[in-house]
């Protein structure tokens, strides 16, 4: 229904914005597109230097306690940056701990304050209520399969998708929103000593410390396929038409329907 | 330029400069309630110095948790140590004797302890974990002198703000503000399960700092020096850490 309203839609907006510049029309507004690169910019810090960091003990335990003399819960089968580690590899890779956890949280309180920011706007402006939520039509488990459905046969996003999001789009945008970036954020705080000592039930409620250690790479290693899948749809939908949007703030509807 | 975008630029250059503003503003006020820690230079100095400004203003007088007697680890992990120097090895041919731990600088009383001297002040037992910046952890119970039982017994000044300590290993020191030098947890720790403290976990003396990682626990201390600047140490980053490209504060 959003789809067919938007195509209804189509041409009202473009006659709308006929007269600012032919073809165009808005699409993400500068607040968006702002935060989006921030936030992209900042994750893929963490990502890096999460990586560098998890290389100096690739050993992950449940529970409150774990090191190199107790059992694993799983281990990644990588060599470490520590030679305290039984990795199985005779050699030890380069310690870039340092550097990686003062840019770790600096990036951290950057993407913070950023999604905070967003988080505000987006509430304030009905931004969630309206763009995110899956239109009233397409909260049927029916409207979902027909998403899924175009999306394994790689058809072609319609036209309409260019100004909106389809139910899918939507549904992982606001996991990734109001699901996991606040999960990574409460699992990497329970790691911090000095926030456990004044927030206690934070770390305990996760199962203990080793427990929010596990859970914070299992969350990282879900928004990075969520990176990884946004990515690759963005270049099956079109990718200069996405970028533009995402960049400028328009979209060239000419182009989209070529 | 329309009319829109002009009053865009306005207000856009209103509330850069009200930005710049705010955070000059906040730099003074965070300077003078000791927000700043010794390393804001450089390109990681604002969120280092956010870090630490944060969680001076949450958890200045929170406890590090205390776990109970079965939770103490079967399995302790006792980090890699380079081998001793002599003068370790002497000291404790001589089953630490005339170990000392010296405390001076901004103190009525310049003292050294001996270990039975530390012994025969008020003594503390905790069980907290120790948590390495790597990701590794083990719970055990410690047992010292507090720190700050020592620093009213040789009197420190009221401008003090940081207590440094050195290990008898060289370019092994570190030092932490008053918060965490007055906090009832920092222990000058002697013993560990109900034995001496072994010398793979840092005996015979080591300042345990459970709100802080495991790096700012010190193993083999024999110097604190009381002070209220850490500039005049090392490269004046505020302690060994930094120099070596870590945080000086390990609360996170």
């Amino acid at each position: 229904m959003s789809v067919s309203f938007a195509r209804a839609m189509l041409p009202g907006i473009v006659a709308a914005t006929a007269s600012l510049h032919p073809s165009r029309a808005p699409r993400h507004a500068a607040l968006v597109r702002v935060t989006h690169w921030i936030t992209a910019a900042c994750f893929l810090a963490l990502l890096v230097t999460g990586l560098e960091i998890v290389i100096s003990h690739p050993r992950f335990y449940w529970g409150e306690t774990g090191n190199s003399g107790t059992p694993v819960l799983f281990k990644i089968p990588i060599p470490s940056s520590r030679n305290t580690v039984p990795s199985g590899y005779n050699y030890v890779l380069p310690d870039q701990n340092g550097w990686s956890r003062y840019l770790h949280f600096e990036a951290a309180w950057a993407v913070v304050l950023t999604g905070l920011l967003y988080g505000l706007w987006g509430l304030w402006t009905g931004h969630f209520r309206g763009n995110l939520f899956p239109a009233r039509g397409d909260r049927t488990p029916g409207a979902f399969l027909r998403v899924i459905a175009n999306h394994l046969r790689f058809k072609r996003p319609d036209a309409s998708e260019a100004l909106s999001y389809n139910a899918l789009q939507r549904v992982s945008y606001l996991v990734v929103v109001f699901v996991l970036f606040p999960l990574v954020i409460v699992t990497g705080l329970a790691l911090s000593p000095g926030f456990n000592a004044a927030f206690p039930f934070v770390v305990n409620s996760l199962g203990g410390r080793q427990s929010a250690r596990t859970l914070h790479f299992f969350v990282s290693i879900s928004l990075t396929l969520f990176l990884l899948i946004h990515v690759a749809m963005i270049f099956l939908a079109g990718f200069w038409t996405r970028m533009r949007a995402m960049i400028t703030g328009n979209v060239t509807l000419r182009e989209e329907r070529r | 330029m329309s009319k829109i975008s002009r009053r865009k630029f306005i207000t856009g250059g209103l509330v850069a400069t009200a930005g710049v503003a705010g955070v000059a503003a906040a730099g003074s006020v965070a300077k003078r309630y000791g927000l700043i820690p010794p390393d804001c230079g450089g390109i990681y100095g604002p969120g280092e110095t956010l870090t630490y400004a944060a969680q001076r203003l949450l958890t200045r007088h929170a406890n590090a948790r205390e776990f109970s007697r079965s939770m103490i680890s079967k399995v302790p992990f006792a980090n890699e140590l380079a081998p001793p120097n002599d003068n370790f090895k002497r000291l404790q041919a001589g089953g630490f004797a005339d170990w000392r731990l010296t405390l001076d600088g901004m103190v009525s009383q310049p003292t050294s302890f001996s270990v039975s001297d530390l012994k025969a002040l008020p003594r503390r037992s905790q069980i907290t974990e120790v948590v390495c910046e790597e990701g590794w952890s083990y719970v055990a119970e410690w047992i010292g002198t507090p720190l700050f039982e020592v620093l009213n017994a040789v009197g420190f000044l009221p401008q003090a703000r940081y207590v440094a300590y050195f290990s008898i290993e060289p370019d092994w020191w570190e030092s932490i503000d008053m918060a965490d030098a007055l906090h009832p947890q920092t222990l000058i720790t002697y013993a560990m399960n109900d034995a001496d403290l072994p010398v793979p976990f840092g005996g015979p003396l080591r300042l345990r700092v459970p709100r802080q990682l495991g790096y700012k626990s010190v193993k083999f201390i024999t110097r604190m020096t009381v002070t209220d600047s850490m500039k005049k140490f090392g490269k004046g980053l505020g302690s060994a850490s930094p120099e070596a490209g870590y945080a000086w504060y390990g609360g996170i």
